[in-house]
């Protein structure tokens, strides 16, 4: 990077290379010296839509599977898939969104292999955890057994094609929560196969997380020690959500307002005190819902303890004990802000860094290594010690930054 | 002041633009109007390579005088959106139109007969 460059060149929109799309990213990981230290992602994706094809190939369901398959011959009109109203891309403004079918790959391994690769290079990610686009939004589907049907295939295939060829990707599959039964034959089928490093519960839906059903599956997560994570999105659907009119509305809502649902129920109900062990992962709400949460929660509950007798210390202390994802990382013009929301949720061991990448809000992690009130070693540990410690993954660097 | 060759003012043509590298410097060099308008290819959000990205106009919402909302539009203010998180830019200013306090840095572009510079 030491080499002085110079030239003239035309932006074009005929073409595209992960590459080169981040140069400015690759620059930040040499004048940072990423090469030098562990950086994983806990919250990437890939578009598997794009793979239907072969993912409804391992539906067990003949009927389903039948079905799947035609909807993917027939193209997107008649869909059994649910999804929302969405525009992410804001408006074509954010270009990867549609140059990425531009792209050329190499045959000899999946094309997600490939571009996932490239930009984890390109940033300075060692390890990614890598997660589906469209499916965070199946657990608002109708039909249960259509979750189920859908999750096991997603994460057969994932298995077989994705993380059994790549050593540097890793997922928290997902769980088919508005089944338990299947949740639980889930965590059972694949706990142990190569790349799983925990669960993932897609958090718009309506079932209530303390419900007795997933006690079973709790139990089984914390003895194998996988976590358990819960990813936000949102849903336009939502009767409150559906009063607002705008993406940047009912996005930067709806990704808060299911995980705060959920982290109540979960720590009101007392479940850090039946599963002690168990690690809870909070992804993508970003931190200061959880920073005004747990003040919110701390003040109700010394005033009706009667309400949740189970807890033993006062609700942000279990809290504290959970794991949260930086991404979409609110960033005050006062840092002081940050600093505290920091302090709060106990940063340097319980906040693990994330991308988002390729999705519109992504990170880089220069967003948390950039950070003045942080010294290096709550960088590293944020950027990639603690995940390692979560994930049990081998923090020696592998990455081959370009 | 160094001065680096953009292109032919026949080869920059209204609503072209380029890219200029120069050491550790990148430019991007418009062409609109008739005019040139030259800014640092950093993003002030993440460091994005803000001047490859979409030419757009600002949208507005259209308010009418009994203040009810009618919809949105257009206006003739013409935008560059930063390509990784959509950060927008007033062509003219450079100025981010989310707070406008915010600015790319500007470079001077001169015209020497047919050849276009910009000086970094």
């Amino acid at each position: 990077m030491d080499t002085v460059r110079s030239e003239v060149r035309t932006p074009a929109f005929n073409r595209y290379s992960t590459t080169s799309a981040l140069a400015h990213a690759t620059q930040q990981a040499h004048a940072r010296n990423y090469q030098d230290f562990l950086i994983v992602d806990v919250d990437s994706h890939h578009y598997e839509n794009e793979s239907y094809r072969e993912v409804f190939q391992y539906i067990d369901n003949p009927v389903i599977r039948r079905d799947a398959l035609l909807h993917v011959e027939r193209g997107g009109r008649a869909s059994m898939m649910n999804n929302q109203v969405g525009y992410q891309d804001t408006g074509g403004r954010i270009t990867r969104a549609s140059l990425r079918r531009l792209e050329k790959t190499p045959p000899d391994a999946h094309r997600d292999v490939y571009m996932t690769r490239d930009w984890m290079d390109a940033m300075g990610v060692d390890y990614a955890c890598l997660f589906p686009t469209p499916m965070l939004f199946l657990g608002l589907h109708p039909q249960p057994e259509m979750e189920m049907a859908l999750a096991q295939a997603y994460n057969r295939w994932l298995c077989e094609k994705i993380l059994g060829v790549e050593p540097r990707l890793v997922s928290m599959l997902y769980l088919p929560f508005n089944d338990p039964e299947a949740a639980y034959r889930t965590v059972k089928e694949f706990g142990d196969r190569k790349g799983v490093v925990g669960f993932m519960v897609t958090s718009p839906r309506y079932k209530p997380v303390h419900d007795n059903v997933y006690m079973k599956t709790y139990a089984l997560l914390e003895e194998m020690g996988k976590p358990i994570s819960f990813h936000a999105a949102y849903s336009w659907d939502d009767r409150a959500l559906s009063t607002t009119n705008r993406f940047i509305s009912v996005h930067s809502l709806g990704f808060m307002w299911f995980n705060m649902v959920h982290m109540t129920n979960w720590v009101i109900n007392g479940l850090p005190e039946r599963f002690p062990r168990l690690k809870v992962l909070w992804i993508e709400s970003g931190l200061t819902w959880a920073y005004a949460l747990m003040q919110r929660l701390d003040h109700s509950y010394m005033m009706r303890t009667s309400d949740c007798p189970s807890l033993k210390r006062r609700p942000s202390e279990y809290m504290q004990e959970m794991y949260y994802s930086s991404q979409p990382m609110e960033v005050p013009e006062d840092l002081s802000i940050l600093e505290a929301t920091f302090k709060m949720i106990k940063a340097e061991t319980q906040l693990l860094w994330s991308s988002d990448y390729p999705h519109w809000d992504f990170d880089l992690p220069s967003i948390i290594y950039d950070l003045p009130f942080l010294k290096e070693t709550a960088k590293r540990n944020i950027l990639g010690g603690n995940a390692a410690r979560v994930f049990g993954l081998d923090p020696k660097p592998v990455k081959k930054i370009p | 002041m160094p001065e680096c060759f953009v292109a032919k003012a026949s080869e920059l043509k209204d609503g072209d633009r380029r890219i200029v590298v120069d050491g550790k410097k990148e430019i991007g060099v418009f062409c609109h109007g008739g005019a040139y308008y030259a800014y640092s290819n950093y993003c002030v959000h993440a460091g994005g390579p803000a001047c490859e990205g979409v030419l757009i106009n600002r949208v507005v919402d259209v308010i009418a005088t009994d203040k009810t909302y009618q919809g949105q539009t257009f206006s003739d203010e013409l935008h560059f959106a930063c390509p990784w998180h959509g950060y927008e830019y007033d062509l003219k200013t450079g100025e981010c139109v989310g707070d406008r306090r915010l600015k790319l840095r500007k470079f001077d572009v001169v015209r020497r007969g047919e050849d276009i510079f910009v000086v970094t």
